[in-house]
């Protein structure tokens, strides 16, 4: 199997976007082509990841409209749907073109148009994703992190407020990234002033509804030199994919999420390291509760003991192990098809020096993207060639 | 196929029929809710079992106040865990519904005019129908292609 090189990466703003879900692929795709020196028809494979454009926008066939507006016919085209997993699904498939020597080639680019719904109609859209017997009642990803919020607190002995710190956290990392929706700090007490909209959970503890687009251009290790000089690529070393129940009630132990679990144990074993070798991270922080969930099931840190890391301030910038230096979807947003596309687009800015302001020490990192409350996971583990 | 191989999963009353909380009993003694094509496990279906006929504990819960289109504001959500008895050495039997209204409406309005029950982690609720959870229609999923009525949940006294 052939190890699979990142050549090229790019993300266009995050926020609220003129652009449609076509022309922020476009903006997105056409940036990562250039970034690795490589024209459209030199494709091979070109990947779309997409939860929803029928959906919001009335838009389908993404993929095939991205390859005409970026000349890559005749490439082999796929839209990548994997609810808000789709990015690191996404990732996923563009290894697996590459890895099976079925592409030598391959662009990946994920975008979501949304912000033109109301949070109403978009909550819907993406509560939809869920099963007859939980739809009817009305339950939203939001209703879900509050109840798991809940048990968590009480089963740990957490305080309320270390959920609040984690949106501290990402806010302030997210001001230093260009392509963040938001860039500005917040403090404790406007975080835990802000409404309620799950309880325990409020307004602070979510992420918004974004536009936006990632792209990535992947292509055999053994010829990346031929685009880009060794300490411009980065290696996808370890990747693994998995399945959790699709009713969420249904797990044994609400607050584990099983496909993290999973996944990143796949992802370690392909890598050949550890969760202790894993210099940063970029987690599916969509609810701040899930930052503590997958960066236990990650293997950080022991179960109930992540909100911890927290408040000693071990997951900031300058400690042990960075969590969400781009700001994570707190902070940068969350257009759902683009956001695991966005996470290893940061994690190929850290291990490959180019992080800016950001910059961490880092020659390892990890990206784990969530689909549905723990659906559907995707743990992807960059190396760098500096 | 069998006569249980439809998704149909709770309630009963377009049909006439009495409302009935259905879940899935399994060749391995698991139980599920709702039922699934196998058990966790794989083993094949074998019947059915009424939730009505159990109590459950809280296991958490939840306000929400951002409900999207169809759904009563705010809405007071609980995951509960069925007591199945001694004699059930399968995994856990839970369900996710709306905790009660005090009046025991269950028109499924938006407005959000019942006071809901409180809860709190640990309490015993029992299941009570409504006829309506959701107004079915009023948000993305196809009015046809699911059922709108079934249990809430509301403390037991």
């Amino acid at each position: 199997m052939e190890r699979v090189a990142i050549i090229g990466a790019s993300m266009t703003r995050f926020g609220q976007r003129d652009a449609w879900v076509r022309e922020l692929l476009a903006e997105a795709g056409a940036a990562a082509l250039d970034d690795a020196g490589v024209d459209g028809d030199d494709l091979d494979h070109l990947y779309v990841s997409n939860m929803a454009s029928g959906e919001f926008e009335g838009q389908t066939g993404v993929s095939n409209a991205l390859a005409h507006d970026l000349a890559a016919t005749p490439a082999y085209t796929a839209r990548i749907d994997q609810t808000s997993a789709s990015g690191g699904a996404g990732v996923y498939n563009a290894w697996q073109s590459v890895a099976s020597g079925a592409s030598d080639l391959t662009l990946l680019v994920g975008g979501e148009k949304m912000t033109h719904r109301s949070t109403s109609e978009a909550t819907d859209v993406i509560a939809s994703l869920t099963h007859p017997v939980e739809y009817k009642h009305g339950v939203t990803l939001p209703s879900f992190a509050g109840m798991t919020a809940r048990l968590y607190l009480d089963e740990y002995d957490a305080p309320r407020e270390s959920l609040g710190k984690v949106a501290v956290k990402n806010h302030r990392n997210g001001v230093d990234n260009p392509h963040a929706q938001f860039r500005k700090e917040v403090d404790l007490d406007t975080v835990l002033d802000s409404p309620i909209v799950a309880d325990p959970l409020r307004l602070y503890d979510f992420c918004p509804i974004t536009d936006g687009s990632a792209a990535l251009v992947l292509c055999p290790e053994s010829v990346a030199e031929q685009y880009v000089p060794a300490d411009e690529y980065a290696v996808i070393s370890g990747i693994g994919g998995a399945t959790d129940t699709h009713v969420v009630h249904e797990r044994v132990d609400p607050t584990t999420m099983g496909g993290v679990v999973d996944s990143s144990e796949t992802a370690y074993e392909m890598a050949g390291i550890g969760p202790d070798d894993v210099d940063v991270a970029e987690l599916h922080d969509m609810f701040t509760i899930l930052e503590f969930l997958q960066s236990e099931d990650l293997g950080f840190f022991e179960k109930g003991e992540g909100w911890k890391a927290v408040e000693e301030g071990v997951t900031d910038r300058d400690g042990d192990l960075p969590i969400n230096t781009s700001g994570g979807l707190k902070s940068k947003g969350h257009p759902l098809g683009a956001s695991g596309v966005a996470q290893v687009y940061e994690i190929f800015e850290q291990v490959t020096g180019d992080a800016g302001a950001r910059q961490v020490e880092a020659d390892t990192g990890l990206a784990c993207n969530v689909g549905g409350f723990g659906n559907c996971v995707t743990t992807a583990i960059l190396e760098g060639n500096q | 196929m069998s006569d249980h191989d439809e998704t149909r999963t709770d309630g009963g009353g377009e049909t006439g029929m009495e409302p009935t909380f259905e879940a899935a009993e399994y060749a391995d003694g698991s139980v599920t809710y709702p039922p699934h094509t196998v058990s966790p496990n794989g083993a094949d279906r074998t019947g059915s079992i009424d939730l009505r006929e159990y109590e459950a504990r809280v296991v958490t819960w939840t306000t929400s106040t951002a409900t999207p289109p169809g759904v009563r504001e705010p809405n007071t959500l609980a995951i509960v865990e069925f007591e199945m008895g001694d004699g059930y050495d399968g995994p856990p039997v839970r369900a996710l519904g709306q905790v009660a209204d005090r009046d025991g409406s269950g028109d499924g309005s938006e407005d959000g005019d019942g006071e809901q029950f409180g809860v709190e982690i640990g309490d015993r609720v029992e299941p009570v129908y409504a006829d309506e959870i959701r107004e079915p229609g009023a948000g993305i999923r196809e009015p046809d292609s699911q059922e709108w009525d079934g249990f809430r949940f509301r403390p037991v006294e």
